[in-house]
């Protein structure tokens, strides 16, 4: 006789859960291409492939049944993150090396779904942004800044072949971010109000990226609304950033850019609603979420505003994610039927 | 509205309770053969009082409470007893149970029945009855009454009418039709342990239970309570908290916070035993899930599964039983298992009902399980204690808090069996448990040899020195020389020295002599035999060593 109860469940399953942050991210990416282009579904669908084949290779010789594991979407939404995560005009095998690196290196070679310590996506954003810097850089211009359009060809002729159309010069289509805008003219003792007043910023950050943004958070809403994800890590990772670039703010504006431009800005809320919340990587505990919210908004606003890369977001993730185990062991919540608030792994 | 204190997490399964309560209950027919087993509570099983040949009455006690977590289990029916042998029994470890076998003859003679009168009877009379009269949770723990009983001057008692697994419908049946009934009982239990407020808690998908509950407890100051039906609100611990807001300690009692927590099923059999002189010989048991007429039936303990589950007609399609909720009910792998006092329910199993869960994925940390736990538990961590093997850890996450009640399995999206793994940890550190005290012991009754041993030695060395200086002062005094009498002091104590020296040779030469007797001349298997005997008694020795080295060092790295 074999105890095997319960004999019901719920409907969810993990391809359910990791289709629905795939379709999350869907709007967003609707709104990027309208504002960048095209380029970026090629660089997403070419990120998918890779993980997919990638990771059906690493399955084969791992003797993991194929077909449940690749259908269960979680190479594809490290596919997806990190392909946002980088330029769309990057080349092609850029993407490819990243994303295979991510499922390899980051997932794989720690044990698979469920194992990796670090976020695969940003550990393949990181291998890329320390092995090739410079392509890193190449952050397409909004169409309506452009001083020159490319066709669809001409993108995938770049992408592919790096050819740039006759005449034409990468700067007429790329551009620096309002990040680095910000971060390379405050060397030149330029004031914050000054530099936003540049052609590439807009209400909030930056023209476009910022729609983009408001489309993350509306996507991390429905992830909330959903239950796939909770409040706590986007709200303490947006909050705290807030925070702190409010108080900075506050005592210097014309050095330190405003908390609602830092929140809208780079990767803050792809970061905060998509990449924070990847349950494999984040604490499990409500008071851990909360902490390691509230220190990646801290982190990558220090990286941002002091360090030497204009985003700090996925280095923050990084650097938060081998907190994990610890924040989890220091934040276990009280049990039914015990005294005291939360406990630290074991001891009362 | 009384103030509720909802637990922590709880689920909410699709109820499937209409199904069962369309037709009132009905009462199953007499079997020709009813298998008792001998173990239908929680603590020792019961002692056997028949022999197989013995004509029996109907509520005859046939087998006598052992021990005080023990309770007694009586005919269901009047007939013969054909066998006392073991038989399959619906118990998760799907052991067979040593068990009564009855025929019955159809006349249903009773036992000269007597109403008590529970207030005229001292306290611990009438938990003697109870066990007596074997009444025990009915909830499905089955634990002795009597003892949860022996605590006075409570703050509240609940009555635990939640009924919070999907499909089990006989408790709600229960209330609504034998309230008043129900009522009697529970002024029964509220008399025996004083308790000041009476709280039933009924999940707010009976109302028909519930409007009959507050008719039956007008006037009696019992209060009935509706709560949100979310399982397991059912579970004494999350119900007690429900209902008062205090949670019963880790590891202790209700008692412990001024509660006690009975079934509203089992208050039942209070009042029949104490007003009707009937012990417990039958219960309602669900039939349901895929039958053609799903319902309530009063059952007689013992009555095979198979004949039982023939009148709520099952479907074509069947796949199985399932004794209990889907929760966590057990498969029943044999339908020769009869009906026991904790049987609440028995559903037919489909494919459409219960369609086969997805393959299990790995963990991926979503913590949907730990927001479902009403232990407030991290079913996730210890999940992973479980499986790695690391029992020290899960014990350290509370392991042992658990319930078991399967809301992290429930909504699990990797479909992990989770439940089986903390039931695994939990039996093998049990098993731990029993070696390190079984070593303990050994080593105890080692050292505790050794040490009569070495006071047997002494004690004799000192008898044969005494002896010796006895026969020395003898001798000196037999020379008779005065003079001499000093010297002789020397010389005896000489000899005192010299035959506590002999007494020493002596005693080490026995004690190598020391060899088994009358065993010169045996057959070569006896031999053989002695010889596994004196390896085993060398091993145990070592063993004990062994656990005194493991200790020791234990303890070093502790300082």
């Amino acid at each position: 006789m074999s105890i095997n109860s319960p004999l019901v469940a719920e409907k969810s399953t993990v391809n359910i859960i990791m289709l629905k942050v795939l379709a999350a991210l869907l709007p967003a990416i609707a709104v990027y291409v309208y504002f960048f282009g095209p380029a970026i579904l090629v660089s997403i669908t070419l990120a998918s492939a890779t993980a997919l084949a990638t990771e059906a290779a690493v399955l084969y010789l791992r003797r993991y049944p194929l077909r449940v594991y690749l259908l269960d979407g979680s190479a594809l939404v490290t596919a997806w993150l990190l392909a946002l995560s980088i330029p769309p005009l990057a080349p092609w095998w850029l993407v490819v090396v990243g994303t295979a690196f991510a499922i390899l290196v980051a997932k794989h070679l720690y044990g698979g779904l469920g194992n990796n310590l670090f976020n695969p996506a940003m550990v393949g954003f990181a291998a890329l942004m320390i092995s090739f810097p410079a392509h890193m850089t190449h952050w397409p211009a909004p169409d309506v800044l452009a001083q020159s359009h490319w066709n669809f060809a001409q993108q995938m002729d770049f992408m592919f072949g790096g050819a740039l159309p006759a005449g034409a010069k990468l700067d007429a289509v790329t551009m620096a971010t309002p990040l680095d805008t910000l971060k390379t003219q405050l060397h030149l003792d330029r004031t914050v109000t000054e530099i936003q007043s540049g052609s590439i910023f807009s209400i909030l950050s930056g023209k476009g990226t910022e729609i983009i943004a408001l489309f993350y958070l509306l996507g991390g809403l429905f992830l909330w609304q959903q239950r796939i994800i909770s409040w706590h890590i986007p709200l303490s990772f947006l909050g705290a950033m807030f925070a702190t670039a409010g108080v900075l703010h506050l005592v210097d504006p014309g050095q330190y850019a405003s908390p609602l431009f830092h929140i809208f800005a780079g990767g803050t809320m792809l970061g905060a609603f998509f990449i924070a919340t990847d349950y494999v990587t984040s604490p499990t505990t409500l008071l851990g979420k909360l902490i390691f919210g509230a220190g990646i908004g801290i982190s990558a606003y220090i990286i941002r505003v002091f360090g030497g890369y204009p985003d700090g977001v996925a280095f923050a993730v990084l650097f938060l994610n081998s907190a994990v185990p610890l924040i989890d062991a220091y934040t276990q919540p009280r049990v039914f039927g015990h005294a005291g608030k939360w406990f630290r792994g074991g001891k009362e | 509205m009384r103030t509720l204190y909802p637990f922590h997490g709880g689920v909410h399964p699709v109820e499937h309770k209409r199904e069962s309560t369309q037709l009132g209950s009905a009462i199953a027919p007499l079997p020709l053969h009813l298998v008792i087993p001998l173990r239908q509570h929680g603590g020792n099983p019961a002692k056997p009082v028949v022999s197989a040949g013995d004509q029996v009455l109907k509520g005859q006690r046939i087998g006598t409470a052992e021990g005080y977590i023990s309770s007694s289990v009586h005919a269901p029916s009047s007939g013969r007893v054909v066998a006392i042998e073991m038989r399959p029994a619906p118990h998760p470890s799907g052991l067979p149970d040593l068990s009564i076998i009855l025929e019955t003859d159809g006349e249903e003679r009773w036992i000269e029945r007597q109403a008590v009168d529970y207030r005229a009877i001292d306290p611990a009379g009438l938990r003697q009855h109870f066990q007596d009269m074997g009444v025990v949770g009915l909830g499905g723990a089955v634990f002795p009454s009597h003892v949860k009983l022996n605590a006075g001057n409570l703050e509240t008692l609940v009555i635990n009418a939640a009924e919070c697994e999907p499909y089990i419908t006989c408790d709600d049946m229960l209330m609504r039709e034998r309230a008043a009934e129900v009522v009697q009982g529970i002024r029964i239990a509220q008399y025996a342990m004083g308790a000041r407020e009476v709280l039933i808690g009924i999940e707010d998908n009976k109302p028909e239970a519930i409007a009959a509950m507050q008719i039956a407890c007008q006037g009696t100051g019992f209060e009935v309570v509706a709560v949100p039906t979310l399982y397991p609100s059912g579970s004494a611990k999350q119900l007690i908290k429900l209902l008062t807001g205090k949670e019963v300690p880790s590891g202790g009692l209700p008692t412990q916070i001024g509660v006690q927590c009975f079934n509203v099923a089992t208050v039942y059999t209070m009042h029949r035993v104490v007003n009707h002189g009937e012990p417990v010989i039958s219960r309602l048991v669900t039939l349901t899930g895929n039958m053609d007429e799903p319902r309530n039936y009063e059952v007689l303990v013992g009555t095979p599964v198979g004949e039982l589950v023939k009148l709520a007609r099952p479907k074509a399609d069947t796949t199985g039983y399932l004794m209990g909720g889907p929760m966590m009910g057990v498969p029943l792998a044999d339908l020769s298992v009869p009906v026991v006092k904790a049987s609440n329910c028995i559903i037919a199993t489909s494919k459409a009902l219960f369609p086969p869960l997805p393959r299990a994925m790995p963990c991926i940390r979503c913590t949907r399980c730990a927001e479902a736990c009403p232990a407030d538990l991290q079913p996730q961590e210890l999940f992973w204690f479980s499986r790695a093997r690391n029992f020290e850890k899960a014990q350290e996450y509370k392991l042992f808090d658990c319930i078991e009640c399967g809301c992290c399995s429930y909504v699990c999206p990797s479909h992990i069996p989770l439940v089986q793994f903390y039931r695994f940890a939990k039996s093998e550190i049990a098993e731990h448990e029993k070696e390190r005290k079984a070593a303990d012991l050994a080593r105890e009754r080692h050292e505790f040899r050794e040490f009569r041993q070495e006071r047997e030695k002494q004690e004799k060395a000192a008898k044969h020195a005494a002896k010796a200086a006895e026969m020395a002062a003898k001798a000196a005094a037999a020379s008779g020389k005065a003079g001499e009498a000093a010297e002789g002091g020397d010389d005896a104590a000489a000899a005192k020295k010299a035959a506590i020296q002999a007494a020493i040779e002596r005693a080490k030469a026995k004690k190598a002599a020391v060899k088994p007797q009358n065993v010169d001349d045996l057959p070569p298997g006896a031999q053989a035999k002695i010889d596994e005997i004196d390896e085993r008694r060398a091993q145990a020795k070592e063993t004990a060593e062994q656990s005194v080295a493991v200790q020791k060092s234990d303890k070093g790295q502790g300082a």
